[in-house]
């Protein structure tokens, strides 16, 4: 388990502890969630992703008992929580604005859980101090939420959260209500937290950042229906859509037909740049087909000197420069008219004596660079 | 928090919002009351006013007279003693069932879909268009022994003789909680509706059953406007005349119809005076509760933020 880092892959057992079979979700004549099927592991983090009224709230609300999907089922630990009541599931939420009870002090909300249940009160105190050391906030026991900064709320929420021992831990949109400067680090924090305590963790976000940063593993979702799952390297690096190249990172998209296919490379006419596009992975289209072809930012460099190479280059002038802190974000418009961007890094650009706005450049990028989409 | 407030200087503009209420309350309410006072320290005389003036100048000397009578007679007449614990009692048993009807009145009315919402709210605030006497009036008509209620259960042989409710304290009961049952209502469907749902479903996502979350929940959230109700009805049910006197029976004892009576039929105005001043003061002990734990609440809420 301390092997899970955050973004790292995932390499626990590939059981499926958290089962979603073909859940569909319908309010009124508003179809919410089409179709949804997925495996969580044991002790994975995983997210959801997707913009606003993409489902990905809807879904999270029917593992929490909130909803019953319309059809389809849904189990945990191999029993079928489907049309469970949220308080018989043993399933714990952390909620986006982390619904602390303001009537109660720090200590009454982590033990509230508890006392449903009727742990014995000795004990309660025990596991209440626990969890609030866990996330360091033993010391604010007897303040209540309105006494507490944000971040201090998500901590207390998170422990009451985890106080009684979940098997499943759902986060909503988890640090949405903080200010944007402590995100990152409360990102990796909790993550360390989760870890610790071992726990399956399902997290609803639109912030592809926070997913990448958090979870083993993601599932990108758009109306309804989950698009692309995967680690978040693999969904970064070998989007199987338009969509999800541009939802999950900012990337450059070609459109071109397929001239060559082999095991090995694929070689695309692309009238868009100066040279055709070659890509070292095989495709499962037919000759002749127009295919859309990603290349992320960061991939590509920008030189004064004309390639070497006969294929994976362009020509155009530098139309917009911006100063990124630790890169350069650079904006191309090549021959075409086609506006390309690339990110440069500050080590390029001292080796390379930064190109300026109005010059004329070439881009490149290798064989490994571009993805070929599906769709 | 609030001597920082005292001691602040009132800008003019603070002073021009809060100066008209203020000079309102002064002329129709502190006046009033002090008028009040004054001749329920008098004494009963023939003429016009019908009683003495307090202060009088004489012989070079100013002598100001307090009457007492008034008084002395509330405390040791037991008649009055037993009025202001029955009026007391009934505002009571009021209030109870406000709360009870009321309650879940407002709490399915502000979990209503908002346009069912308003059309429920409309309803509550119906009764309000027609005038309190017709709908006592109405209220007399249903509860006759040869009324509305009665004729219809006889019909559906239910009973064989008609339910004596009118002309009883029951009825009375049953016109002071349809009358003051919307000024429960009302604050607490205003507290209820701006409850965080979201608070209700981390308290199920945390094992509590739907009865445990509201009792753990919804209820201590919602005090505020229980209390609020609560006051709206028991203060004016105290003091209220025209429900007793309209539906009860000539036993029916109420602080309102003793002093109906010491006014016009005794002409006693003093006397009617101090039933009113007692009364007041009876009152003033749950506002005074009432306020108290409203300020609490405020600093609650913020006061120690930053501290």
């Amino acid at each position: 388990m301390s092997e899970i880092r955050p973004g790292a892959p995932w390499s626990g057992s590939a059981d499926d502890f958290v089962r979603i079979d073909d859940v569909v979700k319908i309010f009124g004549d508003v179809v919410a969630v089409k179709s949804v099927s997925l495996n969580v592991g044991r002790g994975e983090i995983f997210a959801l992703l997707g913009s606003s009224g993409c489902g990905k709230s809807t879904l999270l609300r029917m593992l929490a008992g909130f909803e019953e999907p319309t059809s389809g089922r849904i189990f945990l630990d191999n029993e079928d929580i489907s049309s469970l009541p949220p308080y018989k599931r043993p399933v714990n939420m952390m909620f986006q604005s982390y619904a602390l009870f303001p009537h109660m002090t720090v200590e009454a909300n982590v033990a509230f859980g508890l006392k449903q249940e009727g742990v014995p009160r000795n004990e309660i105190h025990t596991r209440v101090y626990e969890a609030l050391d866990l996330v360091q906030m033993g010391a604010y026991a007897r303040r209540k939420p309105s006494q507490l900064s944000g971040g201090q709320q998500q901590r207390v929420a998170l422990a009451r959260s985890l106080v009684k021992r979940p098997k499943l831990l759902l986060l909503d949109e988890p640090m949405s209500a903080l200010d944007k400067q402590i995100r990152q680090n409360t990102q990796i924090e909790l993550v360390k937290i989760l870890d610790k305590v071992g726990v399956t963790c399902i997290m609803v976000t639109h912030d592809q950042e926070e997913a990448m940063t958090m979870a083993n593993r993601m599932a990108v979702m758009s109306e309804g229906r989950i698009i692309q799952c995967g680690t978040p390297q693999e969904v970064y690096d070998f989007p199987n859509s338009r969509f999800v190249a541009g939802f999950v990172g900012s990337t450059n998209l070609f459109t071109g037909t397929i001239t060559v296919d082999e095991p090995d490379h694929v070689q695309i006419e692309c009238d868009q740049l100066s040279r055709p596009l070659y890509v070292d992975h095989g495709v499962s289209e037919p000759l002749g087909m127009e295919v859309h072809v990603s290349i992320r930012p960061e991939r590509i460099r920008v030189h004064r000197e004309q390639p070497e190479g006969d294929v994976n280059w362009g020509h155009g002038v530098v139309s917009h420069m911006a100063w990124m802190g630790s890169y350069a974000r650079y904006q191309i418009r090549l021959d075409s008219g086609k506006l390309v961007e690339a990110s440069v890094s500050r080590l390029a650009m001292a080796q390379n004596d930064a190109p300026a706005v109005d010059e004329e450049v070439y881009i490149d990028w290798s064989d490994d660079s571009a993805t070929v989409l599906p769709s | 928090m609030s001597t920082s407030i005292k001691h602040a200087p009132l800008p003019w503009r603070r002073i021009l919002t809060i100066a008209p209420p203020f000079v309102w309350l002064v002329l129709f309410l502190l006046v009033p009351f002090l008028l009040v006072l004054k001749i329920s320290f008098a004494d009963l005389q023939f003429g016009v006013p019908p009683y003495t003036a307090l202060a009088e100048f004489k012989d070079e000397a100013l002598s100001l007279v307090l009457n007492l009578r008034g008084y002395a007679l509330l405390f040791t007449d037991s008649l009055y003693i037993a009025t202001y614990l029955e009026s007391v009692r009934m505002a009571v048993i009021t209030t109870i069932f406000c709360v009870l009807i009321g309650y879940p009145m407002a709490y399915y009315i502000a979990r209503s879909e908002p346009s069912v919402r308003n059309v429920l709210l409309i309803g509550v605030i119906l009764p309000f268009w027609t005038s309190l006497l017709l709908r006592v009036y109405a209220w007399i008509g249903i509860l006759r022994n040869d009324g509305i209620m009665n004729n219809l259960l006889m019909g559906l042989g239910l009973i064989d003789q008609p339910l004596e409710i009118y002309r009883t304290d029951l009825a009375v009961h049953i016109g002071l909680i349809y009358a003051y049952l919307p000024f429960f209502i009302l604050p607490l469907y205003a507290n209820l509706v701006k409850l965080d749902v979201r608070l209700l479903e981390a308290a199920y996502d945390l094992g509590a059953r739907p009865w445990r979350a509201f009792f753990s929940v919804t209820l201590p959230l919602s005090m505020p406007g229980v209390l609020a109700g609560a006051m709206l009805v028991f203060i004016p049910s105290v003091g209220e005349f025209v429900i007793p006197e309209m539906l009860g029976g000539a036993d029916t004892l109420m602080i309102g119809r003793v002093m109906w009576t010491e006014f016009f039929n005794n002409s006693d105005w003093p006397m009617a005076a101090a039933v009113t001043c007692v009364m007041v003061l009876l009152l003033l002990i749950p506002l005074v509760f009432f306020q108290y734990s409203q300020v609490r609440q405020l600093d609650a809420r913020g006061g120690r933020r930053n501290g």
